[in-house]
């Protein structure tokens, strides 16, 4: 018997809870996310000791030297009775990342024009005519998972990696769409590069992105994206 | 801070060898690795035995190949992995805090049993925090001495506290706190996650089957080879991964997943290590052939518990 009533509390080792709110990707889940992250922060103040959110899901990790696991699950069911979605991010600010669309550091977008049937600029208009939602955060710090990308620039991932995609690509993969914050090896399909600090340590917050933040990539033109800051070294492929 | 002196310079840098405070909680949701000692329990002997409080920063050393010259009179505990560790040449005692004098050296050579071992000093090692940790993380360039991610190199100093007035030296940690490193481990899992979603087979073959450390091994995850684990799941949606979790990729063999982990993933996984079989297997050299067993989140943190208490 597989249980499927959600919400579902599952054990996460023994200081750890997964709630598993919903079953399938939806850009309503976040608003549900971001509430329950915040009510647990206040049922388990200095008890919690991490949370991670992803698309469905909410990792609880906690401190059993300061709270036994079962006194936890009773708080967080009390939790999920009362939960309201969180829609004030709905109203804040879209997030912009400019972002300089070219072959040279996009070496996907041609195959992705060809793919789709279109021309390059409207690719371009189209990935950066949609705001995406962050779903996730992961891979590398500042790395956000965002969806969902035009079903028309849904590409699978590179079947061989880059052994090295420069800090600040941008990419499609699936229907999700993401930008590198620092150069790592990397399989999705490279279209343009934005000169956006994604992960500083120095900034409050850290990460330019957070989860439930709504985003909008921006085209600029190479001059604008160099006097930014953008490195304009072309993609090397190994 | 005038009360921090340079406690130990590098002479020789081995492969990798690093600090490690108990890790970075509380920024997961960014993508930020939790960090910390791959070896919790002999990290926490180390830093019992040098007279810290849980969390100190204290010095991870995989493999050995590491020299360190004694820059002041210090309290010193090394816990964890046999590195054929010497004291100017004379091997020095494990499990066990001692004196060491300026100018000594301290030399950690090669494994004779386990992976790595553990150097904390009295009052630890002071290092400028990253997001709220000294842990160090390679892969994100986060803490570590200079606060880069970087591990130790030739020419390095590590700053030392202030420690607390010293008591007499010969504390030692208590047999049964020892692990022997060369015995075939049986590793506590709790069952979670996916594992109904795995069919009895392979159930049954995952906890009556010898496993086997594959050279794949480092502080983001341990793979292990054995019989071939089968998953009714095809697609899952990533999901926030906690310290042990042991996802099965598709070719069926399980990747236990240990402190420098990815934050999500997609893979189904039978459950959770303990925190405290995550540092058995942080010992296991390629080729050891462990066991896995299902135990209950409550008999874990029992022995969580009593470990923690054995320290106070």
């Amino acid at each position: 018997m597989r249980p499927t009533a959600l919400p579902r509390l599952e054990s996460a080792g023994q200081d750890g809870w997964l709630i598993r709110l919903f079953d399938a990707i939806d850009e309503a889940n976040m608003a549900w996310l971001l509430a329950l992250m915040r009510d647990c922060e206040t049922a388990l103040g200095d008890s919690l000791v991490d949370m991670v959110p992803s698309y469905t899901t909410l990792l609880v990790v906690f401190d059993p030297e300061r709270i036994a696991p079962a006194d936890v699950r009773h708080q967080l069911w009390q939790v999920l009775a009362a939960l309201r979605p969180d829609h004030q991010q709905a109203d804040a600010p879209v997030r912009e990342l400019p972002t300089w669309y070219d072959p040279g550091v996009g070496p996907e977008l041609d195959a992705l024009a060809e793919q789709a049937g279109m021309t390059r600029d409207e690719v371009v208009e189209c990935h950066a005519g949609t705001t995406y939602q962050v779903y996730a955060l992961g891979f590398a710090p500042g790395f956000a998972f965002m969806g969902s990308v035009d079903e028309r620039l849904v590409m699978p991932r590179l079947s061989t990696p880059r052994k090295r995609v420069p800090a600040g690509s941008v990419g499609v993969a699936g229907q999700q769409t993401a930008a590198y914050p620092v150069a790592s090896p990397g399989g999705w399909n490279l279209i343009g590069r934005t000169a956006a600090v994604l992960f500083d340590r120095r900034r409050e917050g850290f990460s330019l992105l957070q989860v439930g933040d709504r985003v909008r990539f921006v085209p600029v033109t190479q001059t604008r994206f160099e006097r930014s800051g953008g490195d304009i070294t072309p993609v090397r492929e190994a | 801070m005038s009360d921090n002196k340079p406690g130990l310079r590098v002479l020789r840098a081995g492969p990798l060898a690093m600090l490690q405070d108990a890790g970075r909680f509380g920024v997961r949701r960014l993508g930020v690795t939790q960090g910390g000692p791959a070896d919790l329990h002999a990290w926490a002997w180390a830093n019992r035995l040098a007279g810290n409080g849980w969390g100190a920063a204290a010095l991870e050393v995989a493999l050995g190949g590491l020299t360190l010259e004694v820059l002041c009179d210090s309290r010193i505990a090394v816990c964890g992995a046999d590195l054929d560790a010497t004291l100017d040449d004379a091997p020095l005692p494990l499990w066990r805090d001692l004196s060491v004098k300026r100018g000594q050296l301290l030399r950690f050579q090669q494994p004779a049993s386990g992976l790595r071992a553990y150097l904390a000093v009295a009052g630890g090692f002071q290092a400028e925090p990253v997001l709220g940790s000294v842990a160090c993380v390679v892969r994100e360039g986060l803490g570590g001495h200079d606060g880069t991610g970087r591990p130790l190199a030739e020419g390095d100093e590590l700053c030392v506290r202030a420690a607390a007035p010293r008591r007499a030296t010969g504390h030692e940690a208590p047999a049964g706190t020892r692990p022997d490193y060369c015995t075939a481990p049986t590793l506590s899992l709790i069952p979670g996650a996916q594992v109904a979603e795995f069919d009895g087979a392979s159930l049954y073959a995952a906890f009556n089957r010898p496993w086997q450390v594959d050279e794949r091994a480092d502080r983001m995850g341990v793979r292990l080879r054995g019989p071939v684990l089968r998953c009714n799941l095809t697609r899952m949606i990533s999901e926030g991964l906690g310290l042990g979790a042991l996802q099965v990729p598709t070719d069926g063999q399980p990747i236990a997943l240990l402190n420098d982990r990815q934050t999500i993933g997609g893979y189904p996984r039978l459950g959770a290590l303990t925190p405290l079989a995550c540092a058995r297997l942080a010992q296991c050299s390629p080729g050891t052939r462990l066991r896995l067993k299902a135990v209950s989140a409550e008999a874990a943190l029992g022995d969580y518990r009593r470990f923690r208490r054995a320290l106070r």
